[in-house]
């Protein structure tokens, strides 16, 4: 399963998970205190330019995902001119454009295994609480492999409803398709089993 | 506890699944992705703590980066949008649409499948999502929802569907649906 982190390697990618998300939350959460239009306005040129650093490629991907706010930026900016206030309605599609932006730069630049570690690490006063951590830790592995598997079982009965029908396939796919994803959960479990269970004895 | 972990991630993954495969087409050609429906299945088949758990599931691997979400968006970012409201509220949804299926039996269990998904899926998600909306837009309430009210009438559809589907797979494998396992 592929991450949506950046294959562009840049100096940000280097930098230690955490402080990249403790970053991100007192960024975010400075931006909404903003209130002159030249302020949120520098931010947002700021953020881009951040984007434009690592060079052409690292840019489109980025702006790519935040051109999907178009919809919403057409409804703000649109809705404030109707009430006779645009730079108002300006104002907050540039600072969501901003917050937007922020929190994709870092997960363009971590990766999924530096993120996994920062859940490890913030799981661990709960593991002194005598809870169970590695069921969440090989719970996450299995949703990650086991995603392109049922995407592919999903494929095969689709293909299956066209060899036989001239319509599309529809929602009830979904039925044999939720029955085939719980033996899988059942050959899964077994598996887990063979291989000696959840329960580790290095962790007690 | 093999078998509950096994069941959980494979359920978010399907959860991830309905929102990759191409959407759905639903009564009035309006294509419709069918994660939400996968929520509210969640919920209606896991029942209320093991669905809870493979929405978090889902929505915790959306945060640490992975497309999942419809469309193959997913990242931090979704957290900042103005649809942010939807995804948070999507393991209460669930919740509570468990929680419904587990304390009402004694009707027909689609139907009470279909109101735990309305309640669930419906109630509960929308008014997370209409507030993520007006604090990200900058509008009251009232606005919010009004922007998020086209989208109703293809959650009732989907409601239905959840419904329909639950009481189909209990049919196909008795014992398969934990929500009603020991009925």
């Amino acid at each position: 399963m592929i991450s949506l982190t950046s294959p562009v390697e840049t100096r940000a990618h280097a930098w230690p998970a955490g402080a990249k998300l403790g970053g991100l939350c007192l960024a975010t959460a400075a931006l909404f205190y903003l209130d002159s239009l030249a302020l949120i306005a520098a931010v947002a040129v700021l953020i881009l330019t951040l984007y434009s650093l690592p060079g052409r490629s690292f840019m489109a991907s980025g702006l790519r995902r935040l051109a999907r706010l178009w919809p919403f930026l057409i409804v703000v900016i649109a809705w404030a001119a109707i009430e006779g206030r645009p730079a108002h309605g300006l104002g907050i599609a540039l600072r969501m454009i901003s917050a937007v932006a922020l929190a994709n730069l870092v997960t363009m630049t971590t990766r999924l295994t530096d993120m996994v570690d920062v859940v490890a690490f913030l799981c661990r006063p709960f593991r002194r609480l005598g809870l169970q951590t590695r069921a969440l830790e090989i719970a996450i592995a299995l949703v990650i492999r086991m995603t392109p598997v049922l995407l592919d079982r999903a494929e095969d009965l689709m293909q299956a409803w066209r060899a036989r029908s001239r319509r599309r396939p529809g929602w009830r796919i979904i039925l044999p398709f939720t029955l085939l994803a719980f033996d899988d959960a059942e050959r899964v479990s077994e598996a887990l089993k063979a291989r000696g269970g959840l329960i580790s004895n290095k962790e007690t | 506890m093999e078998r509950n972990v096994a069941m959980i991630a494979l359920f978010a993954a399907l959860i991830a699944v309905l929102g990759l495969v191409p959407p759905i087409i639903l009564a009035f050609g309006v294509p419709v992705t069918a994660q939400s429906l996968g929520v509210m299945l969640a919920g209606t088949v896991l029942g209320a703590r093991r669905g809870v758990m493979a929405v978090l599931l889902f929505v915790g691997l959306v945060a640490l980066g992975l497309p999942l979400l419809a469309g193959g968006r997913g990242g931090l970012g979704v957290f900042a949008s103005p649809t942010v409201g939807y995804l948070v509220g999507f393991p209460v949804a669930a919740f509570v649409t468990g929680w419904i299926v587990e304390h009402w039996r004694g009707a027909n269990l689609a139907l009470v499948a279909g109101f735990a998904a309305v309640v669930g899926g419906i109630g509960i998600d929308h008014a997370f999502g209409v507030v993520g909306m007006a604090v990200v837009l900058d509008r009251s309430l009232a606005e919010a929802a009004l922007l998020t009210a086209a989208f109703i009438p293809g959650d009732l559809l989907k409601a239905a569907i959840a419904g329909m589907l639950t009481a189909a797979l209990a049919r196909a494998r008795p014992g398969s649906v934990p929500s009603r396992a020991n009925v």
